[in-house]
């Protein structure tokens, strides 16, 4: 299999170590615990293992058998061929982290493209080399914003239309830290387009403010008055966003963001239940050096060469240790690739129409579905990109339930997160979802709703 | 030759892939929120298929050659798991399909959880970190918040060992601990009268990497573990050096209270160019409450007929998700297929085989290259990349060489507390014939340092580029390109 060694090479080798038996090697562990008895499953062989996984996969229903409206922070998109092709270079896939910048200007090249094309996507000046995912990248705003005022603004406001998952992870990263206080994401302040009640909070201690764009449930909100507030107070501005919907959209850059965040799923990588995905995370050159995690930079070699290398590494905590702000060792560098691949397939035109199909597909679908008695748009006045949040006449549960027999996952019950949204239903449509799909949907929520 | 930027490729009107047009009547975007301008590149597919293969021809991989990069456990990573990953039942799934979908999926998580914690001797895990670095940070979380919850508030102070990876002091003061570094023995080990002295009611807890980066197996492991819960604290294993006990020891036995494992080490999955990694977190008994969620379990037992019901359990003082979702779903699957093909026999006789790899290539560089510990060495080992008799030839320099050689260098400059570190671990997909190799190329190049020192320094000749400047690259910050001015 995967050890090559014959035993007359293993006894080669023991014989030049000086040891008669394998056994030897492990002298130094307590005897009581040595070589314990694993129960696990007998090995299998590569094609056992094979039958065994294709037949768990066929005990899902996936994407490609069932008309899913299912969004709320992960997005089935069309990926083309050549994505999955390119990353399969074992090159790619099989290199580590670029030490040795000789030996990996693949890596360093591309990864330097990535960051290219993020700040394109933006309108920022710098972006990393990636984090996690976008709950991540969001947390690790937060760390951002917290050492920039070197602790000493400690009011961190975030909008209660921020992905719920991503305000339930920077609590549990800031969970050390009991200085700080999150707010500005309860039921009170609530979610009004208006983010009167958001601007009311913000303060000379604020740190940071933080919106999703589109928020959770879709909504494209004008940002510009809350970001003249942040920075009349001296704060500053973080922006989650779903890569896809820049395609059409005003970037944050334009709008006074400090800080951009997202999730890269949508750019290329499939939804492969939950990971691995890609954190998007940008900034302004303010705050170039304060940015966490990788960064890959232009230089020349010996011969005068241009060549790509980390940069800026001494920010790291391979070498400041406890001085180090953040713990972040690697990227989610073959997720940045397919990314960096995808964009470049789809290009200038290619990125937009989806953009576009994606707003036009989601614009007929709440039309259609907004003709059925009891169905309405819960934010009825807001511009909303490709999801909307829909109120239903039935509990949502059930409604769910009664679409699964038509093989369709109709979306994300908000009332899970939202109590004041308890009866609404959170759908997502992508370039993938045809007219006659959605003319399906609303046969079928007609006759779920209406017998 | 250099290969030009997916930008400088750009061509106005070339498009590599096509969308259909909208099958549905038009809604503008009203005009205040579109975008003016997207200035990304326009290339064909030709274009981005050649672009990207030529780049990934001027990267080194396992798939290449031996990559004997120190604690990162580079083995080849099977081909089965890429195949099995992309299988549409488990890439087309969506995090938050109804759980009675996705049957296939936590059957595969509940087994994979299952069998990380026989191998580990743990109560619990999760599979939700994202990487070796994340697990670590679950894991100092999950330390913070056991002594809050038992108002134990003195418990501040951090213990990590000087030859500790720089990942776990950055873990733990973002944590917001105090870090204390414990020094080593004349053997490398836990410096154990130093950690007696440490161990006081402030003491939070230990944590421990173990073989440590030296690749030496702590010859007091169970008394600095008793030593350490005898003042109240906990013990965190770095699960980083885990290819060396599959099969040989379980660090739960040895009484570790919490461990991180790295898929992409341990159980082959790939690096990727720098991730994506994954870090599943063990715990104890006493922890198991305090694990991010959520957790696989089953819901309805299943009989002979019918299988179980598998879906989430949420731990009762949880300190919450560590990211979105589940973990990284995509990893799961291809170390669920590594260890099936392994079984009990096959995970020992990898460790077996990576300290054999490591102690016979030990056998063959020791002398010429000075051993600071001189102990049998588990999964890897440490020695100086520098001679008294060679002045100004550096670790770097032999790094350097070795690229001429064709072999990807070892770890540099780490652990800290080896003076011109080379820190290398064979792993144990390398045979003996590549092991020779490789032994030979160092002790070539131990002479080299000698007679022709210049070819260390100038090292490498033969690579896509030469040595590059990353003091200029620091100075002129070039972190972006974009459309070309006229495009």
């Amino acid at each position: 299999m995967f050890t090559p060694h014959t035993p007359q090479d293993v006894e080669a080798m023991l014989k030049a170590i000086g040891l008669s038996k394998i056994e030897d090697l492990f002298q130094e562990i307590p005897e009581k615990y040595r070589f314990p008895e694993l129960d696990l499953p007998a090995a299998l062989t590569e094609m056992e293992v094979n039958q065994d996984l294709e037949s768990i996969a066929r005990a899902n229903g996936n994407t490609s058998e069932v008309l899913s409206f299912l969004g709320a922070g992960a997005y089935d998109h069309y990926v083309p061929a050549a994505v999955d092709m390119l990353l399969r270079r074992g090159e790619f896939y099989t290199a580590y982290t670029p030490y040795q910048p000789e030996i990996s200007q693949g890596t360093l090249q591309s990864t330097f493209e990535y960051q290219s094309l993020i700040c394109s996507l933006t309108g920022m000046d710098v972006a990393n080399a990636s984090h996690y995912d976008g709950a991540t990248a969001a947390a690790e705003a937060v760390i951002l914003a917290y050492h920039h005022f070197r602790g000493k603004r400690t009011k961190f406001l975030i909008s209660r239309a921020v992905n719920p998952q991503y305000r339930r992870v920077i609590r549990t990263y800031m969970r050390g830290n009991s200085e700080i206080s999150i707010l500005g994401d309860n039921q009170e302040t609530g979610f009004d387009a208006s983010m009167e009640k958001l601007i009311a909070q913000i303060d000379t201690n604020t740190a940071l403010v933080m919106v999703q764009y589109p928020d959770f449930f879709g909504r494209i909100i004008d940002y510009k008055p809350l970001a003249e507030a942040v920075h009349t107070a001296g704060a500053l501005l973080a922006v989650s966003v779903n890569p896809t919907a820049l395609g059409i959209l005003t970037p944050p850059g334009e709008f006074g963001a400090d800080i951009v965040t997202g999730e890269g799923q949508p750019l290329g990588i499939p939804l492969s239940y939950g990971g691995p995905y890609l954190g998007i995370f940008a900034v302004t050159n303010e705050l170039l050096r304060k940015i966490s995690g990788r960064l890959i930079g232009q230089t020349v070699d010996a011969a005068g060469e241009l060549a790509y290398v980390m940069t800026l590494t001494a920010r790291e905590q391979h070498i400041r240790r406890e001085k180090a702000t953040s713990n972040i060792c690697t990227n989610q560098g073959l997720m940045a690739l397919a990314s960096t691949i995808y964009l470049s397939l789809l290009g200038k035109q290619g990125f937009e129409n989806v953009a576009n199909l994606c707003y036009q597909k989601t614009h007929y679908a709440a039309n259609q579905i907004t003709r059925i008695p009891g169905y309405e748009l819960a934010f009825p006045d807001a511009p909303f990109f490709h999801e909307f949040a829909i109120r239903c006449p039935m509990p949502v549960d059930h409604l769910l339930d009664h679409l699964r027999a038509y093989d369709i996952l109709g979306g994300y019950d908000l009332g899970k997160d939202y109590p004041e949204l308890e009866g609404c239903l959170l759908m997502a449509v992508t370039e993938k979802i045809h007219r006659e799909d959605i003319d399906l949907l609303q046969e079928a929520l007609r006759e779920v709703t209406h017998g | 030759m250099a290969e030009p930027t997916i930008y400088e490729l750009s061509s106005p009107g070339r498009q590599g892939v096509k969308f259909p047009e909208p099958d549905v009547p038009q809604s503008p975007l009203p005009t205040e929120f579109r975008r003016k301008d997207l200035p990304l590149p326009e290339v064909s597919e030709v274009d981005v298929v050649r672009h990207f293969t030529r780049l990934s021809q001027k990267n080194y991989g396992v798939d290449i050659g031996i990559y004997p990069l120190g604690s990162c456990t580079m083995k080849y990573n099977p081909k089965i798991n890429e195949v099995a990953a992309r299988l549409p039942g488990f890439a087309l799934t969506h995090p938050l399909q109804p759980d009675d979908t996705v049957q296939g999926n936590l059957y595969l998580m509940y087994a994979l959880q299952e069998w990380l914690k026989e191998i580990s001797g743990f109560a619990s895990i999760t599979l939700q970190p994202a990487a070796g670095a994340q697990g670590e940070l679950t894991g100092v979380l999950i330390i913070q918040k056991y002594h809050a919850d038992r108002e134990d508030t003195k418990r501040k102070r951090i213990l990590i060992p000087d030859s500790a990876h720089g990942t776990n002091p950055a873990t733990s003061s973002m944590s917001g601990f105090e870090v204390v570094s414990l020094p080593s023995d004349d053997r490398g080990n836990v410096d154990l009268e130093a950690l007696k002295g440490l161990c006081d009611e402030n003491l939070a807890g230990l944590m421990l990497t173990n073989p440590n980066t030296l690749g030496l197996f702590d010859e007091h492991v169970v008394e600095v573990i008793e030593t350490v819960h005898a003042a109240g604290g906990l013990v965190y294993g770095d699960g980083a050096n885990m290819n060396a006990l599959l099969g040989i020891v379980r660090p739960g036995d040895l009484g570790f209270d919490i461990m991180h494992f790295n898929l992409h080490k341990t159980f082959s999955t790939p690096h990727g160019g720098g991730g994506p990694g994954s870090g599943p977190v063990a715990v104890c008994e006493k922890l198991v409450d305090y694990l991010p969620d959520p957790i696989v379990t089953i819901v309805e037992p299943g009989d002979e007929e019918t299988p179980p019901l598998y879906g989430y359990a949420h731990p009762a003082k949880t300190i919450g998700p560590m990211k979105s979702f589940q973990g990284h779903f995509g990893i799961f699957v291809r170390a669920y297929a590594y260890i099936a093909m392994h079984g009990s026999q096959g995970l020992r006789n990898i460790a077996e085989m990576a300290v054999l790899n490591a102690n016979y290539l030990l056998s063959k560089i020791k002398g010429t290259y000075t051993l600071p510990y001189d102990r049998k060495c588990m999964h890897e080992f440490v020695v100086e990349g520098v001679w008294k008799d060679a002045p100004g030839v550096r670790a770097l320099d032999v790094s350097k060489r070795l690229i001429d050689y064709n072999v990807h260098p070892p770890t540099n400059y780490f652990p800290l507390i080896v003076h011109e570190a080379l820190m290398i671990e064979p792993t144990e997909t390398e045979s003996l014939d590549s092991l020779d190799y490789f032994a030979d190329a160092l002790l070539k190049i131990a002479k080299e340092a000698h007679t022709q020192p210049e070819l260390l320094h100038e090292a490498p000749h033969h690579s896509p580029v030469r040595r590059c400047n990353e003091v200029l690259a620091a100075k002129q910050l070039i972190l972006r390109t974009g459309p070309k001015p006229n495009a």
